[in-house]
């Protein structure tokens, strides 16, 4: 199990969620992904993602105008 | 144990693509979504922007239609390949810039690519929420057909709502789904899907109504010509077509435009492209950040500063300070006398 970071920064809806589900395909199950994102809408386009995708999302975390968003592949 | 069929539904995120995928689960058919990213959908890119769209809902509507159905969804970046469609449309353009019928072909024919490299994990058609007359351009009776042939889908292509209006397809000749619990829904009313809706207890559904993609929209379309004009081509890179999204745009000259910001958000989200582009800020007072696209020289400083300062808190003053910033060049501190608002000239404005 290891942990991963995706810079998602500037990136507006749907990117990061694009970007974080190609960046999914190359993990295993049980890896953590931080999203580090700048558009807010990714908090509610990120954990649907994973949540109909079977991973799980692990929580977020606000530093500034940065949101980093917690996953763990399913 | 006969096989199990899955399809996979084009997702826009609005209620009819929502319908469709019901209908098919009622059957017990397997359905899995699929969501094109063009880099002109509508989603919560200027929300996230602007300053007063802060409290607006923010969320994909396809990510979202497609957890209330239950439904995975691959969302497919898909904004090199859409140039082509843009930029060269068979089937010509709406009443904007829209190539409405070239984009559905093009959609559906990514989704038929889509089932043949899934077909050994059972997808073995295509749905859709398209019903016939329900867009101008790319739902008539006459274009179904097309869309169906064009795109290579042929006779794997089920639109659910409508599909008692248009001859049976491989689906429904081959008993996978019944016919006869589809839907002959035609025209702009929207009673039958709205009762529909009400059937499978979705109370919570995006309206597009023809807003999914700003290439419907005039001023948008307006400043996309505009672009191509500036430029002496018609090409854009993701960075140009959000940054016809932001702003206020302003062309004083055919060789550079000024993209002001309207706000405090619209100026944070601008600061990204500082690196890339010029950018005038006036420092005396408070005022919008701007970037400027084009060719742009030393004798256009006082024009642009001035049209700048004109949008900022020192718009009544005699003379304000701006700086210039070039990227990897020295920043150059003007002073510039702001424009009045006789002087920012109508046809300036993109």
């Amino acid at each position: 199990m290891s942990e991963y970071e995706l810079d998602a920064r500037r990136m507006l809806c749907p990117m990061p969620v694009i970007k974080t589900q190609n960046k999914v395909k190359e993990l295993q199950t049980g890896d953590i992904l931080n999203v580090i994102c700048t558009d807010p809408g990714a908090l509610s386009d990120i954990p649907a993602w994973a949540r109909i995708n079977g991973h799980e999302f692990v929580g977020h975390d606000q530093q500034d105008d940065e949101l980093i968003i917690t996953i763990k592949i399913g | 144990m006969a096989k199990q069929h899955k399809a996979v539904a084009l997702i826009s995120g609005g209620l009819d693509s929502m319908l469709a995928v019901r209908v098919l689960q009622e059957q017990g058919i397997e359905v899995e979504g699929i969501n094109f990213y063009t880099g002109f959908c509508v989603e919560g890119h200027t929300h996230a922007i602007r300053n007063h769209d802060k409290d607006k809902q923010k969320r994909n509507n396809a990510l979202w239609a497609a957890e209330q159905l239950g439904i995975k969804l691959h969302i497919v970046d898909v904004i090199e390949e859409y140039k082509d469609v843009l930029l060269n449309p068979k089937h010509g353009y709406g009443a904007n810039m829209n190539p409405c019928l070239d984009c559905k072909i093009f959609m559906v024919s990514k989704a038929v690519q889509w089932v043949k490299e899934n077909h050994t994990n059972g997808f073995d058609f295509i749905i859709t929420g398209e019903v016939i007359g329900q867009r101008p351009m790319s739902q008539r009776k006459q274009t179904m057909p097309i869309v169906a042939h064009e795109s290579g889908a042929d006779d794997i292509l089920l639109r659910p709502l409508c599909a008692k209006n248009l001859p049976a397809t491989k689906p429904e000749i081959e008993g996978w789904v019944d016919r006869e619990k589809l839907y002959n829904f035609s025209g702009r009313n929207r009673k039958p899907q709205m009762a529909l809706a009400k059937e499978f207890g979705f109370t919570d559904y995006a309206s597009p109504a023809g807003g999914c993609c700003f290439l419907t929209d005039k001023n948008y379309s307006d400043k996309l010509v505009d672009l191509w004009k500036g430029r002496g081509s018609r090409d854009y890179e993701m960075d140009d077509i959000m940054l016809l999204k932001v702003g206020r745009h302003l062309r004083p000259k055919p060789d550079y435009k000024l993209i002001v910001a309207r706000d405090a958000g619209e100026s944070k989200f601008l600061q990204g492209y500082r690196k890339q582009l010029p950018s005038i800020q006036v420092i005396s007072h408070n005022g919008p950040l701007t970037l400027v696209d084009g060719t742009f020289g030393r004798d256009d400083y006082q024009t642009a500063a001035g049209i700048v300062a004109r949008y900022g808190q020192g718009r009544d003053s005699d003379e304000v300070e701006a700086t210039v910033t070039i990227p990897g060049q020295d920043v150059v501190t003007i002073k510039v006398k702001p424009l009045t608002s006789e002087q920012v000239r109508e046809e300036w404005h993109v």
